[in-house]
């Protein structure tokens, strides 16, 4: 059990190594420009095309690149945003407790009761679909996630005597957050990053399947799938090479942490 | 059952139990238990009483291993039978109680529902029958309301009532060996009293035999015929108990015999501190607080801690000591009344104090665990005190620690360790240190020692000592150990319910009949005597009485049980 689940550890590091490689140099190893229009609509796999053309004739490799980059990095952004909000308010709850926690607390569970997907779709539609926003909005939207978290761990930690040693300093709440709390809750953050990243990966891909995020002349592997996603009543692959991406991506994630916890436990021991 | 009273049950034959890497736990233990009989296995922290408690029951934890002997129960070798078969041997004829017994609960489930199973599970009885046994064993235990005690939940019960419980749960089946590992250690002194004779009569009446692990030599000598004295994994002694406690042989059980022959110090004559201070370090006056839902927590306290002196507040859990500590701290919301440090009142809450204020008055906690932030070395712990109230370069911050390391007699390498890498005693220097650091005027030690091994308590308190007659630090010493407080105290006063109900230097305090209560917890701490439990059946019956019928001056609000006392205490002031 223990090895299969280094196993699995290891080999999702190495996939997403290859894909990383890939994706980053793309203009480099793409056999085409990603909006170039090379062939027909919807050719199937060739040589010249090796992973067949898109509805307008475009290279579906050089596309699956350069969709990864755009998909990868707004995955990545908006789940560093989103822990470092959700981490420094949930932490700001917790150690000021009272009113402020309980006000927060609230405001929390009241964003958190609309189905995020619904949620994000309003926002966008109002403020518009520019990258900038949709990394922000998924990123506040996930950090109710994160801010539960936090503030459920930091909770266990502010009745202990150190932190209550560090009170009767008169210590500041910025040094109470960060130094005394922090750093002891700071191994489960490595773990949350993990399936706060698949979570905010799905959700964007999501989004784009529906049309509300990222927007052409960019595509990401969302996008890819919605522009193709008709051939798949005539037997065409098209959609499913952008959605075994996600899909191969998530479940590496996914595989890694498992593997973290698995020696986070060990350490325990 | 037994078919012969006297034949050997339990035989541990030239035992070796290693951890990963080759760490010996164990070595060369050899001993016998025969049937009905008693054995007292005696042994600091890390001496490897738990892990032999569990070999004798074929469990070794994950990660250990058993690399030589054997464990044989009835002539069977534990460790070598197949799995069902020790399943069934463990429950039914062998039985564990440990030290906390509210982990040994499952908290979803109600007790009568966890001591049937022993029932239903090993001896096939019937849902019906197994609660008519099972209210029969709380009865024999002395369980309040054994009809309806099974049916509360285990959060509900005190510790006292849930060790009791969980004897009632052990014995339910009837075994032949029962493993008690600490099971008094977690309990307050009068709560240790009525369950150690609940297992004192239970074994009698069963003849069950028993391994009785403690730390407390003066517990085990209650219980045990023989004991055996266990140090760092080897048997250091063994023999009948009376003769060990006359004749100890080895230098180890002499050492241990010692911290307790030692006679209760004489206050020492206050040499070092000037003569006669007029105002003292810090007085507390007709103090009133409590929480929200535990309103008058602390009444009307009335306390005068001497400059250079100690004043040791003594209670049971549940008694206030620790709500007062935290009032003097700051942490508390005063209802009327006032703290006043060298003649001036301070503000109630920590916020409110000046920095100056903050710094004389320090504290010292309970549990070395979770006093010291796991994530910062010792270093950081001790610099950050010192650079926030005497400033000065990283330099002078760094000779500091290394000052304040000497005098709490760890060496200065210590200041790159973090917590995890020390040990209890060790930890706790270093809380010492911590408060040190302030240069205060006024310590409190919340508990200071109750986590701590006997032999490392004695250390503690020769270190206190010694801090206080360099710096003149002040005292305020919160504690529930009688036998600890007799060693440091200069001036006592005994909490109960919330009030001050005695006051004064500790020879005037502690005498018999100044207070009822002072009575019952004097007569509760163990006594190193084997007769002494035997002594303190009828007596105790009748504070029980005392306790339980109000007969005591002080009324109880509502229960006036002292089991449900504790019990409702847990939560507050913990």
């Amino acid at each position: 059990m223990r090895k299969l689940i280094v196993l699995q550890g290891v080999a999702s590091v190495t996939v997403l190594v290859i894909l990383a490689v890939l994706v980053l140099l793309a203009p480099y190893v793409s056999p085409y420009v990603w909006d170039d229009v090379v062939g027909g609509v919807w050719d199937p796999v060739s040589m010249v095309n090796w992973l067949g053309t898109d509805n307008l004739g475009r290279d579906m490799y050089s596309r699956l690149l350069y969709a990864g980059r755009v998909t990868l990095f707004v995955a990545l952004a908006s789940t560093v945003l989103s822990l470092v909000i959700g981490t420094t308010v949930g932490l700001f709850a917790a150690v000021k407790g009272g009113w402020v926690d309980t006000v927060l607390s609230r405001l929390v569970d009241a964003m958190m009761s609309i189905p995020t997907l619904i949620f994000a779709l309003v926002i966008l539609s109002i403020l518009g679909t520019s990258t900038p926003v949709l990394i922000a909005t998924i990123a506040v939207l996930d950090s109710t996630r994160v801010f539960r978290l936090t503030r459920a761990m930091a909770a266990d930690i502010v009745v202990l005597e150190y932190f209550e040693a560090a009170l009767l300093r008169r210590d500041s709440v910025f040094r109470l957050m960060f130094v005394e709390v922090l750093p002891n809750i700071l191994s489960a953050k490595k773990t949350e990053f993990g399936l706060r990243f698949c979570n905010n990966f799905l959700e964007i891909a999501s989004l784009s399947f529906l049309g509300m995020g990222i927007q052409p002349p960019l595509t990401d592997w969302g996008s890819m799938v919605r522009d193709n996603a008709t051939i798949i009543s005539f037997g065409g692959i098209a959609p499913l090479i952008p959605a075994t991406a996600i899909a191969v991506v998530t479940i590496a994630v996914n595989l890694i942490v498992d593997w973290t916890l698995e020696s986070g436990s060990r350490h325990a021991q | 059952m037994p078919n012969n009273p006297h034949a050997e049950l339990l035989a541990v034959k030239n035992l070796r139990i290693e951890a990963a890497g080759g760490v010996m736990l164990l070595d060369s233990i050899d001993f016998r238990l025969n049937r009905g009989e008693v054995l007292g296995l005696i042994g600091g922290s890390g001496a490897g009483k738990s892990t032999l408690g569990l070999a004798t029951m074929g469990h070794v934890r994950p990660g250990c291993s058993v690399r030589a002997g054997e464990v044989l129960f009835n002539g069977e070798s534990l460790f070598t039978l197949p799995a069902g078969r020790l399943r069934r041997i463990r429950g039914a004829r062998i039985a564990y109680i440990a030290q906390s017994p509210a982990a040994s609960f499952n908290p979803c489930h109600t007790l009568e529902k966890q001591v049937m199973e022993v029932l239903t599970l090993h001896q096939g009885l019937s849902a019906k029958e197994a609660r008519n046994r099972a209210i029969g064993l709380f009865e024999e235990l002395d369980l309040p309301d054994p009809e309806l005690f099974g049916r509360k939940y285990p959060h509900q019960a005190s510790g006292g009532q849930l060790q009791r419980a969980m004897i009632a749960m052990a014995i339910a089946g009837g075994p032949e060996l029962l493993i008690l590992d600490e099971p008094t250690t977690a309990l307050d002194v009068t709560t240790q009293l009525d369950v150690l004779t609940a297992i004192r009569d239970t074994l009698k009446r069963h003849g069950t035999a028993a391994l009785y692990i403690s730390h407390d030599l003066a517990v085990v000598v209650q219980l045990a015929r023989r004991i055996l004295v266990l140090n760092q994994g080897k048997m250091v002694e063994t023999g009948a108990t009376s003769d060990v406690l006359a004749h100890p042989g080895a230098a180890y059980t002499q050492r241990l015999l010692q911290a307790f022959s030692q006679p209760p110090a004489a206050p020492a004559p206050a040499a070092a501190v000037p003569a006669a201070p007029v105002q003292p370090a810090l007085a507390v006056n007709h103090l009133t607080a409590g929480y929200r839902k535990m309103p008058e927590t602390l009444k009307d306290i009335s306390l005068r801690l001497e400059r250079g002196k100690t004043l040791a507040v003594v209670g049971t859990s549940g008694s206030g000591k620790s709500t007062l500590a935290r009032a003097i701290c700051g942490l508390m919301h005063f209802d009327s009344g006032s703290v006043e440090f060298r003649g001036r009142p301070l503000a109630d809450f920590h916020l409110k104090r000046s920095r100056e204020e903050l710094r004389s008055i320090q504290m010292i906690y309970q549990q070395p665990d979770t006093a010291l932030n796991p994530e910062q070395t010792v270093g950081a712990i001790l610099g950050r005190v010192v650079s926030l109230y005497f400033g000065g370069t990283r330099d002078a911050v760094r000779a500091r620690v290394g000052e304040l390391l000497r005098m709490v007699e760890l060496p200065e390498v210590f200041a790159g360790r973090k917590p995890w890498q020390l040990s209890g005693g060790q930890k706790q220097r270093v809380g010492i240190a911590r408060a040190l650091a302030a240069k205060p005027d006024v310590i409190i030690c919340d508990e200071v020692t109750s986590a701590l091994d006997p032999g490392i308590v004695q250390e503690i308190l020769a270190l206190l000592k010694q801090v206080q007659k360099s710096t003149g630090a002040s005292y305020i010493f919160i504690s529930h150990d009688i036998g600890v407080v007799r060693r440091i105290a200069d001036d006592v006063a005994v909490i109960r319910e919330g009030r001050v109900i005695a006051n004064g230097p500790l020879d005037n305090v502690f005498r018999h009949s100044v207070h009822p209560y002072i009575d019952l917890l004097l007569a509760s701490v163990p006594e190193l005597r084997t007769d002494w439990l035997a002594g303190q059946a009828h007596r105790h019956a009748s504070l029980s009485a005392l306790g339980g019928g109000g007969a005591l001056p002080l009324q109880c609000p509502t229960t006036c049980n002292p089991h449900a006392e504790t019990s409702q205490a847990h939560g507050v002031s913990q």
